[in-house]
């Protein structure tokens, strides 16, 4: 799968039930670069609540939430 | 002949053999069928008698039977590690080499612990997940008398959701009866931003932690451990110290799983209905590692090897195979060291958590006895 352009990490997690998007999150940003910036992709609506709570409890910056049909991707930086 | 191989003796691997020797009886009879259970270990481990061993109510030899006991005498049994899928050329190998074909192949190979994951935790952290570590958490907990007790659930999938809130709750009964509950804090942490992934879990546990004095930090995803200072800090920055840390460590899948092509984190991708794998023909996943929506849990074994002995005889016969998992799930919860409550739930439900009770403990407690019959497929 091609990243978007403003992406350096595509986490695919559609599909997977609450809360198994932020955790795959939570793996994945403990392996990145401050700076890297992430799209994390997610069919679960929860993950649109749960997902900015970590950024902001964690540290790292929430850019933007785009919705499409039946699906969200967050996109976030790491710091 | 159309060859079974199934790989691992835990709670998944034992029933589906047994099940399968019952349901295909006169196709093994007639050497139509040969039904063989690959495993590594050659006793058979039920894990949740480690839950009592740090309270002194178990020992972990009762946690163990050999497991040509527990198996149907239709089933072959080696014991052997495996090495190796091959699933284009439908084989197994393993260690000394050796190669074994297979027309299906089902996984239950479970879940392993990974300590390491984690920097400080093996050195720092006790836990109740495997044997040894309930043997030395059960004398630690003897000479506490005072001070932190930090639970942690390091990581999620972990193996039974419900253990670590069992294990708090517990601890807390066990303290008080002792007289050092006024000595001793009791903190439980969990990663994500309630105290379990069931929301109503999550409530029911928070308002008895409430209740019990017991704090709660949730995100907190542990990053480090430093054993010398006796503290442990989580990736969003919250240092907690500790006297005694009782932490769930992070699981892995295998790496057969990765090396085979089944599934990039350890975990086989299966379809959470046939529970065949998503990257192979011919190949099936049950228990701890496939990766379906719902808990690693031993009841979730238990329904998937019914659910996968029903499809394997309708192949083995030539049918075509109709029955489907619905991602049900069981599991009886200790509130204390006297009282138990039990839920239950499929793919997408919310389970209901129903008052806790001291039947429902002894439910749990003779649940644990005659797990042995529903290995041996009697019950
Ligand atoms: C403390 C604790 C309490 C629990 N309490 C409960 C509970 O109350 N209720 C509940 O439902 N569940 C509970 N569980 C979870 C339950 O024990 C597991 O979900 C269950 O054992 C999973 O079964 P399995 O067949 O997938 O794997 P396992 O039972 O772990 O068996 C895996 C088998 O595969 C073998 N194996 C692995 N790799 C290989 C290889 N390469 N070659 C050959 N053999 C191999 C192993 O030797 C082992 O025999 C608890 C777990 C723990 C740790």
């Amino acid at each position: 799968m091609t990243n978007p352009p403003d992406a350096d990490v595509t986490i695919d997690s559609r599909g997977a039930t609450c809360p198994g998007p932020l955790m795959d999150l939570i793996g994945r940003v403990k392996t990145l670069d401050p700076g890297t910036t992430v799209a994390l992709r997610t069919s679960e609506r929860n993950s649109t609540t749960d997902v900015p709570a970590w950024l902001e409890k964690a540290g790292h910056d929430l850019v933007e939430i785009d919705e499409g049909d039946d699906e969200w991707t967050i996109y976030l930086e790491v710091t | 002949m159309y060859r079974i191989a199934i790989v691992g003796g835990g709670t998944g691997g034992t029933v589906l053999a047994n099940r399968l020797a019952e349901e295909l009886g006169p196709e093994l009879a007639a050497g139509e069928v040969e039904v063989r259970l690959i495993t590594a270990d050659p006793e058979h481990v039920y894990k949740p008698t480690f839950l009592y061993v740090p309270f002194g109510k178990k020992t972990v030899d009762d946690a163990a039977r050999p497991i040509d006991e527990l198996l149907d005498r239709r089933v072959t049994l080696d014991i052997a590690e495996v090495t190796d899928v091959d699933t284009d050329g439908h084989a197994l190998t393993f260690a000394d080499r050796s190669r074994l074909r297979y027309d299906h192949l089902v996984l239950a190979t479970g879940a392993s612990l990974d300590p390491d994951a984690v920097p400080g935790l093996a050195e720092g952290g006790h836990h109740f997940y495997g044997p040894a570590g309930a043997e030395t958490l059960r004398d630690e907990l003897a000479d506490f008398t005072e001070g932190h007790l930090v639970l942690s659930v390091a990581g999620v999938p972990h193996m039974c959701p419900a253990a670590p809130v069992e294990f708090t709750l517990m601890v807390d009964d066990w303290l008080r009866e002792r007289g050092r509950r006024d000595d001793v804090d009791l903190t439980y942490t969990y990663p994500i931003n309630r105290a379990h992934g069931l929301e109503s879990i999550a409530e029911w546990a928070t308002d008895l932690f409430d209740a019990r004095d017991i704090d709660v930090e949730t995100f907190f995803n542990v990053e480090s451990v430093d054993p010398d200072a006796g503290i442990v800090e989580s990736m969003e920055g919250t240092e907690l110290d500790y006297d005694l840390l009782v932490a769930i460590p992070p699981h892995a899948g295998s790496d057969l799983v990765i090396d085979a092509g089944l599934g990039d984190d350890g975990w086989v991708d299966v379809d959470r209905h046939t529970l065949e794998a998503e990257h192979a023909d011919d190949v099936s996943a049950i228990g701890d590692v496939a990766d379906v929506p719902t808990s690693k849990a031993g009841s979730v074994a238990h329904y998937e090897a019914g659910v996968v002995a029903d499809r394997l005889a309708s192949r083995a016969r030539g049918e075509t195979p109709t029955a489907v998992y619905d991602g049900k799930t069981v599991c009886f919860l200790e509130a204390g060291m006297d009282e138990a409550t039990f839920i239950e739930f499929a793919y997408g439900e919310e389970p209901y958590v129903r008052e806790p009770s001291r039947p429902l403990h002894w439910a749990k407690l003779g649940y644990n006895e005659s797990y042995w019959l529903t290995a041996r497929g009697l019950l």
